[in-house]
This record gives C-alpha cells, structure tokens and sequence, in this order.
C-alpha cells in the first residue's frame, strides 16, 4: 500500500524526539496560560507560576483537570490567553446550559489547526487531484471550516456545500464527479437511500473516499458505507475545545486513528477516580492542546470513552492511535452530528409558562438519520379553548428549542399525566437507537 | 345571545374521545352538537351540551383540559340552501367566522348551527333584524 506523509519528519518521529517536542510545547502552553484570568488564578493556587517549573511531562499532572463547566463559568472571555486583537476567529459549541463553549483562534493557530487537517487528509491518500464536496457545518461548527482549510491547503478542488439539500449534495456529486466526501456516517447512508429518487446511481458518482466522524458509530456501519458507495472510509475525531477536526484521523491502513501527539498531550483516565490508565484500558480522553495559543486548554476532559492503541501502525507513524469513541461518561446526545445536552432543552423547557415542568426527550431512527422528539405536557389552565393557540405553542417551543441547540426536532403536545413519571431520578431521555 | 361551547384538549391517543363521551354520558350530560379539530399531532373536541358549567367542572376534575367558550347558535330550516342563507348575512356584513359545525334536530325540521367568530359583537349585530333565530342558553338545554 502506497503510504504518503505531510510532514514526515514529524509524523514518523521516534517517541523520544515526540516526547521532547511535547516538553517544549507544553513550557509554552503554560507560559500563554498563566495570561488567561482562569490559568492565573488555577496555576498560581498550586504554585505554578512560570514554563520552567514544568521540567519534564510528568508535572503535568500537577496541573489540574478542566471541565465544560469551567468553559462555561468563564465564558467568555476567561480563557483567552492574548489581546483580544490579535483573535481572528472564534467558534461556538453547545454547553450544557443556554450558555455555549467559545474557543479563539490566532492566525497562528488556525495555520496549526490546518497543518495538521492536511496531515490527515494526505494519511488517507488524498491530493491535489481530488474534489473534495464538504457535507459538514459550516458556521460556528468548527466540522466545516476545518476540513475546508485543510483541504484547500492541500490542494484539493472544495465544494463548501455545508449540511442538508440533500438534492443539491447528489447534483453536485454528479456534475463534479466529486472524489471526497465529508460528512456524518448517517448522512451518508441516508443519502445513499435516496440516491434512486434523484434518479442517480452510484455508477453515475466518482467518490472514491469518506471521511466519517462527528457521530459515534460501529465498525459495522463503516463497513456498510465502503460496500454501498464502493469505496474507503475513515474514522475523524475531534472537538471544538481541541480546534475541531484534525485531532485523529484514520491512515490507509484505516486501524483506528493516529492522533497528532506532537499538537496533543492524551491521557487515559478513570472518570470516577481520575486516575491514570495504561494504553489499551479504556476510560475517559483527556486532551492538552499544545498549539493554540489565544486560549490554552489542558487536560480538558472529553467525556469521551476510549482506549489507545500503542502497538506501531504499518504505516510507520509513530504517533498511537485512538480507538473509536465507545461511548459518553455524562448525559450528552449527538443527534445527527450535533451535540445535544438535555439540560439545554430542559431549560427552554421550563421557561416557557404554558407547559408543566414534565418532558421527554426521545431520540430514535428514522431511515439512516436520528430524529429527536421533546414532549411536554400543557398546563390546564392555559388553554383558552383555540386549536390555534397551540399550534402557536407548538412553534413557538419549536424555534427556542431551535434557536439553543441548533437543530430541528419534532415538538409534541401532551395531556397532563400522561408522560411517564419515573419513581426517584426522572428519566427524561428515552434513546431507542439501536447501541453500537 | 351568546351559548357556551366547552373546548377539550385530546393528545392523538387511542380511546380518549370515547372517554370523554362515557364521562358525559354516565353523569347524564347529554351533547347537542360536536366537531373536532385536529391537527397532526392532537385534537380540540368542541362540544355543545344541555348543562355546560356542570359538564366543565365534571371534565376539570377528571384531569382534562377543558375551558368554556363564547359561540353563537342560530336555527335555520332543514332545507337546502339553510346554511348558505346565513352565511350570506355574515358575509354582507364582513363578519368573519373562524369556524362553525351543523346538527339537525330531531322534533323539529330545523337545524342547529353554531359558529365561532371573530368578532362575536359585530356577528350579533349583523343578525338583529335579519329573521334568523339565534338559539338561547336556556332553549339549548331544552332541545
């Protein structure tokens, strides 16, 4: 198999030189952070007050774990680490309340973020000559702008098509004879299930490539996409608090992701005990951002569970690879490659006057895509007696949902008593897709 | 002028309406004229009765939601072009009716319609003088 590198030099690194890189790296990102007010404060609490009180990569774990919570009690300007003039980008993800996470972005930084998405698109055997139709968000979604970056650094012809228009996505398959694609594993099989309305086949396509990510999904599902389409698929991860897309990608070997370790310091702990875990364990990821510089994050916990993998890859990186996310340690829902926390909906929820303080949120499939369905139930003495007057409910609960968690789901009203009630802990999140 | 209709709210689940018409039927409420409205997800059951405020408080403490509404009952002749005759009143008159339903009687060769406007005040207006019979509260009972 043909094995093509970006950066060779680094990507295939021996894990000393890796380690060193990482030491320096992380005297750096310590040094921005102490300029952010919430490392300040953190840091000199525990006595850390310059890089070089970090002398080797076990003082990291002197400095402490940051969570969403934090991100969220500091928003929005409590993590940036320089002067908000030299901030060229921002980008927004869902927190677990109204409030969302904010990351900043220096040119710098955005320049970093896009080597290392070239990285990956070239790990996978992409080029210049490829047409690359990106089928994920733009807008405050990092999944979009991401890949796009990289993608044209690479050279590759861009389609920045976004999300949705399902007929527009097979079109311009079509007419572009696109060689790429990037999108959740969902879309992709939904699209394919609408292929034959569009009057299209997959013989009429040239796609050769997926990259798949922002959603959890079986080894399974992949192998579905590589038999419908008739091509290879590989696994991305990566979250806003870590830039976006970019943290690991899939090689041509497609055995589970390489993850940049020259950019990102990964640990494997146990979420209840915070301990550290040996590779192949599995537990929470815990990531340290090593090349952002207008907001430092480090040992930010994921929630995401996974192990590594620290066996050598034939591809000859030396960087581990991350196994593919197994599940959530808290109550986060990825609706079509969107996260979604029901403590958002539960707040949009109670505030609004005419419905109880009883909901549902279910989620289920519909064909290859995830729908979700909050159900209230309406208070009795709202009713004035109007079909219209609920429908106007109804829409109007719609568009806040909307408005906080960036999707469209489907809004039920109910009678009073008849969602069910749970004995002790209300069980508020009805999830009948089938588990990986 | 004005009749009480009693407006229901029913989630889209099977068996709700017919317990809401076993509830009146058992408590000797008896229904003089019914539709419903519904949309995709649930229903609004309209309903007109011998007996409104019992029947409402009957509903209420039974867990339903329920609330009384202001429409307007005229008699017209069971005969083809009833309805049309009325209408055509409303429309001279450029009352807007928001919605209205229709039963026959059954001891006499009239019909009942019931309408819901917009403007309630201006409907009233427009019937005075038109030799429509607008139906009372009580006359309702006595049907």
């Amino acid at each position: 198999m043909e094995v093509n590198f970006w950066n060779k030099e680094v990507e295939t690194a021996d894990r000393a030189d890796l380690e060193k890189i990482q030491l320096e790296k992380l005297r750096e990102t310590v040094s921005w952070a102490i300029r952010s007010p919430f490392y300040k404060r953190k840091l000199s609490r525990l006595g850390i007050n310059c890089a070089e009180q970090i002398k080797s990569l076990d003082d990291l774990q002197r400095i402490p774990l940051a969570t969403k919570d934090d991100l969220r009690q500091n928003f929005p300007r409590g993590l940036m680490a320089v002067e908000p003039q030299e901030i060229v980008r921002m980008h927004s993800s869902s927190g677990t309340t109204g409030i969302p996470t904010v990351i900043y972005l220096t040119q710098d930084d955005i320049n970093n973020w896009t080597e290392l998405v070239s990285r990956c698109i070239v790990a996978t055997g992409a080029g210049r000559e490829d047409i690359f139709q990106n089928m994920m968000g733009y807008g405050l979604f990092t999944g979009g702008l991401g890949l796009h970056y990289g993608a044209e650094r690479v050279g590759m012809m861009v389609i920045p098509i976004g999300g949705g228009n399902t007929k527009k996505q097979i079109q311009m398959m079509k007419d572009f004879q696109t060689t790429v694609v990037h999108a959740t594993p969902s879309y992709l099989l939904h699209i394919h299930s609408v292929l034959a309305e569009s009057g299209v086949s997959v013989k009429d396509l040239a796609i050769k490539k997926a990259y798949v990510g922002a959603e959890p999904h079986s080894e399974n599902i992949r192998l579905k996409i590589e038999e419908l389409y008739g091509i290879d698929a590989y696994n991305s991860y990566g979250l806003s608090e870590m830039n976006g897309p970019g943290v690991a990608f899939e090689c041509v070997y497609k055995a589970s992701m390489h993850i940049w370790e020259d950019a990102y310091i990964v640990e494997i702990i146990d979420p209840q005990t915070g301990e550290r875990l040996e590779d192949g364990q599995q537990g929470e990821l815990v990531l340290t951002n090593l090349i952002r510089r207008a907001m430092p994050l480090m040992r930010y916990r994921t929630r995401d569970l996974a192990f590594l993998i620290p066996d050598k890859c034939q591809c000859g990186r030396t960087h581990r690879r991350l196994s593919r996310i197994m599940g959530r340690t808290d109550d986060m829902l990825i609706i079509n490659g969107v996260n979604v926390f029901p403590s958002q909906i539960e707040e949009v929820v109670m505030k609004i006057p005419e419905v109880g303080t009883n909901y549902l949120i279910q989620v289920e499939k519909s064909g290859a895509l995830d729908k979700l369905t909050v159900k209230v139930e309406i208070y009795s003495k709202m009713f004035l007696g109007e079909a219209s007057q609920l429908e106007k409910l109804r829409a109007k609960i719609k568009e806040e949902l909307r408005a906080s968690i960036m999707i469209n789901p489907v809004v039920e009203l109910h009678e009073p008593g008849f969602l069910p009630v749970s004995q002790g802990k209300a069980k508020r999140v009805v999830d009948e897709r089938p588990k990986l | 002028m004005k009749i009480t209709q009693i407006s229901i709210f029913l989630e889209n689940r099977k068996g709700r309406l017919c317990e809401v018409c076993s509830l009146l039927g058992d408590n000797g409420i008896n229904i003089r004229a019914l539709t419903i409205a519904e949309t995709e997800s649930f229903g609004v059951l309209r309903i007109v009765v011998d007996r409104s405020e019992a029947a409402v408080e009957l509903l209420k403490s039974k867990g339903f939601v329920a609330n009384l509404t202001d429409v307007v009952a005229v008699e017209v002749g069971d005969e083809p072009g009833g309805l049309a005759a009325v209408l055509k009143i409303f429309a001279d008159n450029d009352v807007n009716v928001e919605y209205m339903y229709g039963f026959v009687e059954k001891f006499s060769d009239k019909a009942l319609l019931v309408f819901r406007f917009e403007d309630t005040a201006l409907a009233q207006k427009s019937l005075t003088g038109s030799g429509i019979k607008v139906v009372t509260e009580e006359e309702i009972k006595g049907l």
